[in-house]
């Protein structure tokens, strides 16, 4: 087995018992991408000269003695909206092509403090908008069960390389779906944590009240493993949250008897593929015989969070992109003879196409006599979706839902078509409007060999309780040792 | 459909400091249609006893002490800067 196949708890053993080094894995990550990212095309930018410098630094310190993390040496990606101090953060956006970060995220001091190593950053829908990282302003990423298929978005270059072994974790942002539903394209374990516990500081914001950070990873094992180093308090995020610092791999327990897991019907309906059905009645009848009780309940406003949602993340989006204007930084137009062109030029130019048709909504439901109509309501709908979950939680341990209602499509199949689009984040999206966690696991794959994702929700600061149902799942199944991306529909 | 007309593209686009071009106009007033269509389902539900959300999480306003804190890396955030002339932003001149 190459090193590059394996989890990050296992490079952590290997490294324990002195049977690699960091350089044979950050260089076997490296040799991985050029096998492999020539088709997937899921990094933006790599860093390979800085990456092998720290890992012979972090070997040498080893060798030495010194007392290090266990996550030392260790190779991450980065999706393109983080910042990392001296690279290129991008966006996948013209706006910010040559936008060099001046500092550094807290999720990558966090990182930094335990001398992880980063591959390079990921690409992404621009700005994050997006279900099928078909809206970068640089190139799209390929699925790699299926390079003619999109890997889903905003995440997927994030997903796709760990799908690939292009790196052996990354890290997400999810806003509406766009940890969970690429890693559910592409057969890999996304979280989206509850908001407000990983802060957003550095993270380049798309709509304030729904962005969280996450990791994607190969199992559930390493999802506790890096949740733990980014969760945490941060005051330069004013909507972090105090919470308890707690280990996640306490919870990765084999037992989930006596957990009331509730399944709401709207998500099995029409709209979902006979065979994304298929694969769920598969996971409920697997929770069953592991000794959950598993019921049916019903989550009736939820058909109305996908309208709530985009309403919300575009007002809140148009509000924050307010701020590219060409003078700062970003993109300048060299078409101006005045302020007034500065602005106007620069960001007609350099936005992509969804952004602005997500500024112009978002400008249209907050503008004067339509901000009551669809702002104001989508806001108090908000509160309706809120309470259902938490009358939810009284009563179930957990929900399962699909994570997409198809599994991946066909690129250029919904470019066209921005409310098909949209639609692709129905199973995800009332997460975000509730601020819950929510995880996607990989159970099976469909006819084609594309692969499914099935979702767990809990209530706020339940992580645990998604992480010890998912381990359970992983733990009586064989999703990774019989499943494999193929890289087939590539150009010959 | 929502009755959004093409004038209150041309409108918002202005407010949003966008520029579109005639075909940009053409298609985004349509995809407003469609999109704002669908989103106006969120009027079928009762909302006259309901508060609106205000954050995504129950916590309140919090508060730090107000102290100065100096950024050190001036010539890091400059560098940004599409223009720069001793250490200022620079942009064309507004006044005529």
């Amino acid at each position: 087995m190459e090193l590059y196949e394996l989890t990050v708890h296992e490079l952590i053993d290997k490294l324990e018992k002195g049977e690699t080094t960091s350089e044979e894995i950050t260089k076997s990550y490296f040799d991985r991408i050029k096998e492999k990212d020539g088709q997937v095309k899921a990094y933006v930018s790599t860093m390979e000269e800085q990456a092998i410098a720290k890992a012979k630094q972090i070997d040498s310190d080893r060798k030495a003695g010194k007392k290090l993390s266990k996550f030392a040496g260790i190779p991450i990606g980065i999706k393109d909206n983080m910042c990392i101090t001296g690279t290129c953060t991008t966006c996948s956006s013209k706006m910010l092509e040559n936008f060099v970060a001046p500092y550094d995220a807290m999720v990558i001091e966090k990182l930094n403090a335990e001398d992880m190593i980063y591959l390079g950053k990921m690409n992404m829908d621009e700005f994050a908008m997006g279900s099928s990282t078909e809206n970068s302003a640089f190139f799209p990423t390929h699925n790699p069960w299926d390079l003619s298929r999109v890997p889903g978005g905003s995440s997927g270059g994030s997903a796709a390389a760990v799908a690939s072994d292009m790196a052996p974790w990354t890290l997400g942002s999810d806003t509406g779906g766009s940890i969970r539903q690429p890693a559910s394209l592409c057969g890999v374990v996304g979280l989206k944590p509850t908001y407000g516990m990983v802060s957003r500081f550095g993270l380049v914001a798309f709509a304030s009240s729904l962005d969280q950070i996450g990791p994607i990873t190969k199992d559930v094992t390493d999802s506790a493993l890096l949740l733990n180093l980014i969760a945490g308090h941060d005051e330069r995020d004013t909507t972090s949250i105090e919470t308890p610092k707690k280990d996640y791999t306490k919870s990765l327990i084999n037992d989930v008897k006596g957990m009331k897991i509730g399944v709401p019907k709207e998500y099995l309906g029409e709209g979902t593929s006979a065979e994304v059905k298929e694969a769920m009645f598969k996971v409920i009848k697997k929770y069953q015989e592991l000794g959950a009780t598993v019921e049916e309940c019903s989550l009736d406003i939820g058909q109305y969070a996908s309208a709530v949602y985009y309403i919300l993340a575009c007002a809140e989006a148009s509000s924050n992109l307010g701020r590219f204007d060409g003078i700062r930084y970003g993109y300048r137009t060299e078409n101006c003879e005045n302020l007034k062109d500065i602005y106007k030029n620069s960001r007609s130019e350099g936005f992509g196409a969804e952004v602005k048709r997500r500024i112009i909504l978002g400008t249209y439901v907050l503008s004067s006599g339509y901000y009551d109509a669809y702002y104001k309501k989508a806001q108090k709908v908000r509160t309706i979706i809120k309470k259902a979950y938490n009358e939810l939680f009284e009563k179930y341990d957990l929900l399962l839902t699909p994570v997409s209602p198809t599994t991946a499509f066909k690129m250029s199949e919904k470019l066209s078509d921005p409310l098909q689009m949209y639609l692709a984040d129905i199973c995800t999206v009332p997460v975000n409007i509730g601020g819950l966690p929510g995880m996607s696991i990989p159970c099976d794959v469909d006819s084609e060999g594309l692969p499914i994702g099935f979702q767990l929700i809990a209530k706020p600061f339940a992580e645990e309780t998604i992480f010890r149902a998912a381990y359970t799942y992983e733990q009586n199944t064989n999703f990774r040792e019989e499943h494999r991306p193929t890289f087939k529909g590539g150009e010959q | 459909m929502a009755n959004i007309t093409r004038e209150e593209i041309i409108h918002i686009a202005k407010l949003a400091m966008l520029n579109l071009s005639e075909q940009e106009i053409e298609h985004y007033t349509k995809d407003m249609q469609e999109i704002l269509a669908y989103a106006e389902m969120i009027n079928q539900i009762d909302t006259s006893d309901t508060d609106e959300t205000i954050g995504a999480t129950e916590q309140k306003n919090k508060f730090r002490k107000d102290e100065v804190m100096e950024f050190k890396t001036r010539e890091d955030l400059l560098q940004n800067a599409p223009s720069q002339d001793e250490g200022m932003f620079q942009i064309p001149k507004v006044i005529n």
